[in-house]
């Protein structure tokens, strides 16, 4: 079972029916007993970084995430979700994320439009060492909507090109992270998805 | 890296889309998630449903409509038409829009867009207005563009903006249903006074149209209805004269398979 972590921020359905669609059952909680039950989870979040770790403080989920990613459990964030893996973020001085991965989101820079709010091409790292994106081509575009996005580092797995080299994934081992909306990718952020599935149960390795 | 939208909007009543020129002279045009399908099979990059009902009896038909579609289609999804406060709102996302879109009841109530943001986030409030050439620049109407709301475009822009504002949707009424092209003074005012990503709508008769609505107008997306609705054109083939303008633009996911 997969749990999508329902902390009252967004449209945390999208997320859920998507998985649903590749055959996962998927249950949308802020029960902290099942989350910790979880096979893997999930991590959406929209709008200010600040006010999404208000929420995980205010419903007791930040200790329980602490506890799956201190666990090494399957876990993808998204959007903002993901953002919340690093330890923090210009947008809200002084509010911490759960700081897995190194380093602080900041604003999108460059001569373009913030936010970015369109369909992008995925340049993969280097090392192209990331399951998520297996049997998706070259450069598979996927839907962003943000301001903000965690620096480029040895955990980056692919990047875009917004008005310069944005980090668009992430991941080390089972943690795993995208800026962009896989649940609103069509069938290439579907696909992702069950890349994501099968290296949690196993079938796939993370890397 | 820019890369224009293509939405296809369906107008949505009584659980049918609908077709017809200034809100009048409604023609079948078929079922809303099927269309959505085949839009999405053709690479639409979001989908738009504006529920032109709107009664209150009528929410709980666009909320199933919403559903279905929401459990095949996975591109971003706004809904709109008749939302009037953060339940009317809840409900939609709810069922599975991405978005939703706000018009007179913003010009009835400016707090409505604030609300929404506060409790939805701002990615997810598109305001939509509905534009009237008149003496003295851009005023804003209501009511299918019958009724003048008395804002000056420029301003209700700004202040919707700053009230949290994710995105506007914004349609000429003077060229809707005309098949003139999109009226680019108003998109070149629009994207020149706010920094918010702009959807162009309102009298699409062309592909060309679509090109100048990014390349002039400045939009980051165009919006059209009728060209689509009537096969006239398919999605992939308005994204292919958008690249042949030179303008980067998502392929169909679908191609080759």
């Amino acid at each position: 079972m997969l749990a999508v972590v329902d902390y009252g921020i967004g449209n945390l359905r999208s997320a859920q029916k998507a998985f649903e669609a590749v055959g996962e059952d998927a249950v949308l909680t802020s029960d902290h007993a099942t989350i910790l039950r979880a096979d893997a989870v999930v991590l959406p979040g929209v709008g200010a970084f600040g006010r999404c770790v208000d929420a995980l403080e205010a419903s007791g989920l930040r200790s329980v995430l602490g506890d799956v990613l201190a666990e090494q459990r399957p876990f993808l964030g998204i959007c903002v979700g993901f953002q919340l893996l690093y330890e923090g973020s210009t947008e809200s001085p002084g509010f911490s994320g759960l700081g897995v991965f190194e380093g602080t989101v900041n604003k999108l820079t460059g001569p373009v439009k913030v936010p970015q709010m369109q369909w992008n091409q995925l340049d993969r790292g280097a090392n192209d060492a990331t399951t998520l994106l297996r049997g998706l081509g070259d450069r598979p575009w996927v839907y962003f909507v943000h301001s903000f996005a965690p620096p480029v580092s040895d955990v980056t797995t692919a990047t875009c090109d917004y008005g310069g080299t944005v980090t668009a994934m992430a991941g080390r081992g089972p943690v795993v992270g995208t800026q962009f909306h896989p649940e609103k990718s069509g069938p290439i952020g579907l696909a992702i998805l069950e890349n994501f599935v099968a290296a949690a149960k196993g079938e796939l390795p993370w890397s | 890296m820019r890369v224009p939208r293509v939405i296809p909007c369906l107008d949505v009543h009584d659980g049918r889309v609908v077709k017809g020129v200034n809100f009048l002279d409604l023609l079948d045009a078929g079922d809303p998630v099927e269309l959505a399908r085949r839009y999405d099979l053709e690479g639409a990059d979001e989908l738009v449903f504006l529920d032109i009902t709107a009664t209150s009896d009528d929410r709980s038909t666009m909320v199933r409509v919403v559903e279905m579609t929401a459990e095949t289609v996975f591109i971003p999804l706004t809904v709109g038409g008749g939302v009037r406060s953060v339940e009317d709102a809840r409900s939609l996302l709810r069922a599975g829009a991405d978005k939703v879109s706000v018009n007179s009841a913003a010009v009835a109530r400016p707090g409505l867009v604030a609300e929404l943001a506060e409790e939805f986030g701002r990615q997810c409030v598109v305001v939509a207005i509905d534009a009237k050439r008149g003496d003295d620049g851009y005023g804003v109407v209501t009511h299918g563009g019958r009724r003048p709301a008395g804002l000056d475009l420029v301003e209700w822009l700004e202040t919707v903006a700053k009230l949290g504002a994710g995105e506007i949707l914004l349609t000429s009424m003077d060229r809707d249903g005309t098949r003139a092209g999109y009226d680019l003074q108003l998109l070149q005012l629009a994207t020149t006074t706010i920094d918010l990503p702009v959807i162009a709508s309102g009298g699409v008769g062309t592909l060309d149209h679509l090109v100048e609505g990014v390349t002039t107008g400045g939009a980051d997306a165009v919006l059209a209805a009728s060209i689509f609705h009537s096969s006239e054109f398919r999605i992939d083939e308005a994204k292919a004269a958008m690249r042949d303008a030179g303008l980067t633009i998502r392929p169909s996911p679908y191609r080759g398979q």
